[in-house]
């Protein structure tokens, strides 16, 4: 199987996915959610990057930007992991309103970019 | 510190989550996004796995925070569900969004169990 990926793609996708989960790390800690409360920054940072995804990935062309900001930064930055692991606590009103918000956001991000 | 171990857990997540993508675009073709499947329900697991077991703060920041955190996506996740709709794939839409999160639940309550009782 012949994937064809160059070292300085995975070096873009590695320094955004860093520096995504560094600011979700930043604003999660500034702004944290008490046991059983509706985890307000972790459905802020989703739908924040999922509105950013919607325009990059409508907006930008380029192979390593796309990779620096769309793949690496805003995949690191977002997180299913964490959404899922919340749902347990905050419930399914979270669990909806985290993928509505998601799609509506990355519509709304598309179309304004448009 | 922590500070580190996230950076660290993240850059090896996100690559990750990117060779997977490519080998599961290799294998199954884009038509279904498989490879952010596999990586939020694999990330879902391990996540479940890493608050269930009593670690210390430091090692869930570096796997849980950083690892997991990266390794899975929502924006990637939201983006594939706008792609296919636009496609008037409205099933395949559906779907993916019921599939991730159902088997992504599992996942999570899986490995948060397994956790328990490997404690």
């Amino acid at each position: 199987m012949d994937l064809d990926v160059h070292p300085t793609d995975l070096a873009a996708v590695a320094a955004g996915g860093v520096l995504g989960a560094l600011a979700r790390f930043g604003i999660a800690t500034a702004w944290p959610h008490d046991p059983g409360g509706f985890p307000w920054s972790t459905w802020v940072i989703n739908v924040s990057g999922c509105l950013l995804i919607g325009v990059l990935n409508t907006r930008i062309q380029g192979r390593i930007p796309r990779l620096l900001l769309g793949t690496g930064f805003l995949g690191g930055y977002t997180t299913f992991s964490t959404a899922i692991a919340e749902v347990s606590q905050a419930g399914l009103v979270y669990l909806a309103a985290t993928l509505i918000g998601a799609v509506l956001a990355v519509a709304a991000g598309s179309a304004l970019a448009r | 510190m922590t500070v580190l171990l996230v950076a660290l857990g993240a850059a090896v997540g996100a690559p990750l989550r990117f060779l997977t993508d490519r080998i599961m675009q290799a294998r199954f073709g884009a038509a279904f996004p498989w490879g952010t499947l596999a990586v939020n329900v694999t990330g879902s697991f391990v996540l479940g796995l890493v608050l269930g077991l009593p670690l210390a703060p430091g090692v869930v920041a570096l796997l849980g925070t950083g690892f997991c955190g990266a390794l899975t996506t929502y924006s990637t996740f939201s983006w594939e569900i706008l792609t296919l709709s636009r496609r008037r794939e409205i099933l395949a839409a559906t779907g993916y969004a019921l599939l991730s999160i159902t088997a992504g639940m599992g996942a999570a309550m899986i490995g948060g169990a397994l956790g328990h009782m490997l404690s």
